[in-house]
């Protein structure tokens, strides 16, 4: 800059105005090409997703016309949600509620069923993610094979959706919560053993240097050196995924992989809208609880972190 | 000091350590005789920590050899190379303890090369293990803190853990790398009379790197000092001259060395 500066002979608040604007040129140009690209984008996807799509419709006099689908759906919305909206009068709330939650007998029976589910899967998910996370990390791999093995087979098992999972199980295991369990569990392995992973890399490793000059193995510089650093992380991500995998496990049973997810796949087979809001109130209720203990836990250990 | 001497001593041969493009350490010949308390000088870069490493095996020399009595430490490979690493026992500049564990734990850790793979990961120690770490603790005066996790603890008192872990190793040579370079004056003095004693009492023979030329005269028998790898004075505190010391940390144009400049009192590092 200061060379053609000289060339120019500009006095310098003539050069920086100069400077300046082209600056905003450069910027203002980079802007409209990236917004440009993003409309672009945005609009083949939108197209690709069907959202300019016109479909018939029969108006209230019996005639079809042709009308844009997002308009046209919204209102199906609403009527869909209607019918899941029990009858609750003040006074026969307790038989109008008895007759909402008519199978919870069978329901409650699911809900342990789910939880057990997400808390069998998790611990699996655990000890596979824990145990691989330490080969999978870049800084305490003992060889480039090791890591590129351990981080491609991390890869394979999370990249497959826990449902697709499922189907594979209760191919193998037939239906029921076993499926389930193992469905679950595997796709937790993938993503825990890959977030412990990313912990376990940015860890101090003086500690694993003092543990390896006194003597110790790799599998004692992880234990004595890595572990105590990234536990309290591990537990917080675990709770985590525990939250996760309760979500999981409602829905797995829609395959046939156990817990409440297969009283979705009954009542929408016989039309039983009702019950389709009583078993969303179900796993919400379920969900909030979970979320909000294991928020509270992992707060704890947090808070322990600190202390100490 | 009941040690047969020729048994023990520790040589160096021709060894070095390319670094991609620079040689850390470049043709280093040495003997240590045992029981002896060496000092390794030399301004930063110079190769002195990459030396204590080949020597504790921490890192592999690219040609040249290390043995011990008659036994050829540059061979060695598993659980042989970590006894070796146990028998030399190391301490750092930032004390690499765990933080998270107590301190009775970090002391433990200096027996893991004599545990099997189950007791070692159940963190299962025996009671004479046990004895043998509250020994050290106290040799230390740091018994009181044997429950609290070494985070907790000053960084003097960690490097005294250290050196208790060093000392349940039962090792025969005892490994320094800057020991003193991140504490304050009387935590430094604390340690070195640490070292000094560990090396009068039990004979352990010391090597410890000092970029505090004060420091090196008043506790070393014997210094070496290094410059871009190689050893470039080999002789006592009395031997190491002003001239020698120029030569050293390659000052040019300071007329005089100062020596408080190097000196753990004033605490500022050897310009490097």
């Amino acid at each position: 800059m200061t060379a053609t500066a000289d060339i120019d002979a500009l006095p310098p608040r003539a050069a920086f105005e100069r400077d300046f604007a082209a600056q905003r040129r450069r910027a203002r140009l980079g802007w409209a090409i990236g917004s440009i690209l993003f409309f672009a984008a945005f609009l083949a996807t939108s197209y690709i997703g069907d959202f300019f799509k016109v479909t018939q419709v029969t108006l209230p006099d019996g005639s079809r016309a042709e009308r844009w689908i997002v308009p046209a759906g919204i209102p199906r919305l609403g009527e869909y949600i209607s019918q899941t909206i029990p009858v609750l009068r003040w006074d026969s709330l307790g038989a109008d509620l008895a007759e909402w939650f008519w199978r919870w007998k069978v329901w409650a029976k699911l809900l342990l069923e789910t939880i057990l589910i997400a808390f069998m899967a998790t611990t699996m998910g655990v000890v596979g993610g824990f145990l691989l996370s330490f080969p999978a990390a870049r800084n305490l791999a003992p060889n480039r094979w090791v890591l590129w093995i351990t981080r491609r087979f991390l890869e394979i098992v999370r990249t497959v959706p826990d449902l697709v999972w499922a189907l594979i199980f209760v191919f193998c295991f037939s239906v029921g919560p076993l499926a389930g369990v193992l469905a679950i569990a595997t796709h937790a392995t993938g993503a825990l053993g890959k977030l412990y992973s990313e912990v376990n890399e940015n860890i101090d490793m003086k500690p694993l240097e003092g543990v390896k000059a006194a003597g110790g193995s790799w599998f004692d510089q992880i234990r004595y050196g890595a572990v105590p650093q990234v536990l309290p992380n591990i537990i917080s991500y675990t709770l985590l995924r525990f939250e996760i995998n309760v979500r999981s496990s409602s829905i797995i049973g829609y395959v046939g992989a156990g817990g409440l997810g297969q009283e979705f796949r009954v009542a929408m087979s016989f039309q039983e809208y009702t019950d389709l809001s009583a078993l969303f109130l179900i796993i919400l209720a379920t969900v909030i609880v979970i979320d909000y203990g294991s928020e509270r836990l992992r707060h704890r250990v947090i808070g322990m972190e600190k202390d100490g | 000091m009941v040690r047969a001497m020729s048994h023990q001593d520790l040589t160096l041969t021709g060894l070095s350590k390319a670094f991609s493009e620079t040689r850390a350490v470049d043709r280093v010949s040495l003997t240590v005789k045992s029981g002896q308390f060496v000092g390794v000088i030399g301004r930063s870069g110079a190769g002195k920590s990459t030396l204590l490493r080949l020597v504790n095996r921490l890192i592999d020399p690219t040609e040249g050899s290390v043995s011990f009595g008659t036994q050829e430490i540059t061979a060695l490979r598993g659980r042989p190379l970590r006894r070796w690493r146990a028998e030399c026992a190391m301490i750092f500049q930032q004390f690499n303890l765990v933080e998270r564990l107590d301190v009775l734990t970090n002391v433990l850790i200096g027996r893991l090369a004599h545990h099997g793979f189950v007791s070692s990961m159940a963190m299962r120690f025996t009671d004479a293990e046990r004895a043998m770490a509250l020994e050290a603790l106290d040799r230390l005066s740091l018994v009181p803190q044997a429950l609290q996790r070494a985070g907790t603890l000053s960084g003097g008192q960690q490097q005294r853990v250290a050196i208790a872990k060093a000392l349940v190793q039962q090792p025969k040579i005892m490994l320094a790398d800057e020991p003193i370079a991140s504490l304050d004056p009387a935590n430094a003095t604390l340690v070195m009379e640490a070292l000094k004693t560990i090396n009068s009492e039990d004979g352990l023979t010391v090597l410890v790197n000092l970029h505090t030329l004060d420091t090196a005269r008043a506790y070393c028998d014997r210094i070496v000092a290094m410059r871009d790898g190689r050893v470039m004075f080999d002789g006592t505190a009395r031997q190491l001259t002003d001239d020698v010391v120029r030569d050293i940390y390659g000052i040019e144009g300071l007329q005089e060395f100062n020596e408080a400049v190097t000196s753990t009192a004033a605490r500022v590092k050897v310009p490097a």
